[in-house]
């Protein structure tokens, strides 16, 4: 029978939570077309988060336990996906909008001739047709896309969806797997984090981020004080993380991440387009921008104009204040 | 290393109106950029494809116009998705030989992201997404993509294909020589058929626009007070 496949994806020994958004939508779906939710998750610590998998749902949990699929090689992680669709055969695999799943995407879809929604902000499946919403043209537009292809891939963007439980059976199964590295072609030398011990954007329920009006180290520690105050993550423009101020793994927009916590904090950002495109759908916008005209009052609930260097000292007092 | 970079003409985003200019994908631009700096100090091509309606000329000459060596144009006004792309710059890489195909991480109008591994895929060659730097190491392509968390140094054997992301280089405006150099140049033309595509957008719509804001004004102490008395009264987030 055919099923929705939901693939988990793990980060820090645990599920992701846009990965558990995404299954919390396919199992509504699923629910709606009248088939079971399945989940597959790879790489060592497949078996320790099957009842996790279980808890939002998923009756039966593929996994592959190789630890070659924890080294963030996309040849070996495409071959273990293919093995597993080849396996279950379901109508759709779902997974969250995450880097690593931008990865093998593309590559998976041509494997297992498979049609592909990426990125999108809603999806649906009925009769002979998977339709989603997807933000396009730097999210300035919706396009409603559809496919009939028997076999669609649909990644979901961070935030778009509630992850809630529904606990369910979720039986292991271990699928076998072989992989000869010998004619892979690509090795993994190093990985260069930055990120320390920070929380995930991508999870965060309030982020703060700076722009090119926080000029410096003054300006960093100001943004990094509202950030432990409120217990936020760290987010940047484009022009911040080029002058090195921020790691490029906080930059959010068309090119970096996307993210739609519950507070969100632009400081020193004109938003243009581009960075709107990744944060546009936070729930409240609280900008500080010295020019009243900047383009980030557009989409903010709360813009407060001013100089940051003003604002943050006085704003961190009174939230510090406030929480205590 | 012999590079060829896969060029898309898209609507210009960034334009607060659509008027029907268009330009070069500024991903694929970077991808040129980052082949002409490589290539800089010896004689190796790097060559150009794109496929679009005869329009799309004009992003091409662009493209050239940067120190490009040469183009094809696979001559279509059909409308494709990735896959589609894909199965047609694959039938083009199998006539050509590169060591290194690029191209841009996503297209700027429909934000995919998937004819680059889908081409790799189809060509059976070892690829990166996301490349935020690249670097020649005898015939070993080394990129640095940026990851979830972190960014991720690995080794390519060549020939592959890698998509670039513009957090790589900022792209050369072209030099008037280059322009007029590029206006000379031949545009080796292909008219195509685009196989069918595997998804269609029915419909493109303004997304639901956010409720209008509050502008909070006056004394920076005023202003703060009253911010934090709505996020925790009217908003609810502290
Ligand atoms: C294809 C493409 C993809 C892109 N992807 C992204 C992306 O993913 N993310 C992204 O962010 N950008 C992206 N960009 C870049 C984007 O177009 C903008 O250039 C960038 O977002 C600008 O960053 P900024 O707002 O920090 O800087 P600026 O535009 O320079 O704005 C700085 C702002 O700070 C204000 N300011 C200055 N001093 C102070 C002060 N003391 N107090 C308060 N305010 C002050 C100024 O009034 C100004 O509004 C992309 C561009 C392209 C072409
Ligand atoms: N019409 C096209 N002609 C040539 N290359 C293209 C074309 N469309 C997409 N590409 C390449 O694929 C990348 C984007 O893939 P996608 O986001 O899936 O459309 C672009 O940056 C180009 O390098």
């Amino acid at each position: 029978m055919s099923s929705i496949l939901v693939f988990c994806s793990v980060q820090d020994h645990r599920i992701k939570r846009s990965s558990l958004e995404a299954m919390s939508r396919a199992r509504h779906v699923a629910h709606e077309n009248g088939v079971p939710i399945e989940a597959v998750i790879l790489g060592s610590d497949a078996s320790a988060l099957v009842s996790e998998a279980a808890q939002y749902g998923a009756s039966c949990v593929y996994t592959i336990s190789n630890p070659l699929l924890d080294a963030h090689l996309n040849a070996p992680v495409i071959s273990a996906l293919d093995a597993v669709l080849k396996q279950v055969q379901p109508r759709m695999l779902v997974a969250a909008s995450t880097e690593a799943v931008k990865d093998v995407l593309g590559a998976l879809a041509v494997r297992s001739n498979a049609a592909v929604l990426p990125d999108v902000a809603s999806f649906e499946w009925s009769g002979d047709t998977v339709s989603c919403q997807r933000p396009v043209m730097a999210a300035k537009k919706m396009a409603a896309t559809s496919t009939h292809h028997p076999l669609v891939f649909v990644s979901v963007r961070s935030g778009s969806y509630e992850a809630t439980e529904a606990p369910a059976d979720g039986q292991e199964v271990a699928v076998p797997f072989e992989f000869d590295t010998a004619s892979l072609g690509i090795t993994l030398r190093e990985i260069v984090s930055q990120a320390g011990d920070t929380v995930d954007l991508s999870e965060a329920r309030v982020v703060v981020a700076a722009g090119r009006g926080v000029r410096d180290d003054a300006g960093r520690q100001l943004v990094q004080e509202l950030a432990d105050i409120t217990g936020a993550a760290i987010g940047a423009s484009r022009a911040v993380v080029e002058t090195g101020l921020f790691p490029a793994t906080a930059q959010i927009g068309q090119t970096g991440k996307v993210v739609s916590p519950d507070l969100y904090f632009a400081v020193g950002i004109s938003g243009a387009v581009q960075h709107t495109a990744g944060m546009a759908n936070s729930r409240i916008i609280v900008a500080i921008n010295k020019d009243p005209d900047a383009p980030i009052f557009d989409v903010a609930t709360y813009g407060l104009v001013g100089d940051c260097f003003t604002i943050l000292p006085l704003l961190n007092a009174a939230l510090r204040e406030a929480l205590a | 290393m012999k590079f060829c970079v896969c060029i898309k003409q898209v609507p210009d985003v960034q334009a607060a109106v659509q008027t029907g200019r268009m330009v070069l994908n500024a991903y694929d631009a970077s991808a040129v950029e980052e082949a002409l700096v490589l290539n800089a100090s010896n004689e190796d091509p790097v060559d150009l494809v794109l496929v679009g309606g005869p329009a799309a000329t004009e992003t091409i000459r662009k493209a050239l116009a940067m120190g490009a060596s040469d183009a094809t144009h696979l001559v279509t006004d059909d409308v494709a998705d990735s896959h589609a792309i894909a199965e047609l710059l694959a039938a083009h890489f199998r006539e050509h030989d590169y060591d290194v195909i690029l191209t841009g991480k996503q297209s700027q109008d429909s934000d995919a992201g998937l004819a680059g591994s889908m081409l790799a895929e189809r060509l059976g060659l070892p690829y990166a997404t996301n490349a935020v730097g690249l670097a020649v190491e005898g015939s070993t392509l080394v990129v640095t993509r940026q990851g979830d968390a972190g960014q991720e140094i690995i080794a390519l054997e060549t020939p592959c294909v890698v998509t670039c992301s513009n957090d790589m280089n900022n792209p050369r405006i072209p030099a008037l020589k280059g322009i007029m150099a590029a206006k000379r140049k031949q545009i080796a033309t292909q008219e195509i058929v685009t196989p069918a595509p595997r998804s269609t957008v029915r419909e493109t719509t303004d997304p639901p626009g956010r409720e209008p804001g509050i502008k909070i004004e006056g004394e920076p102490a005023e202003m703060v007070a009253d911010l934090v008395r709505r996020l925790d009264a009217e908003a609810g987030v502290i």
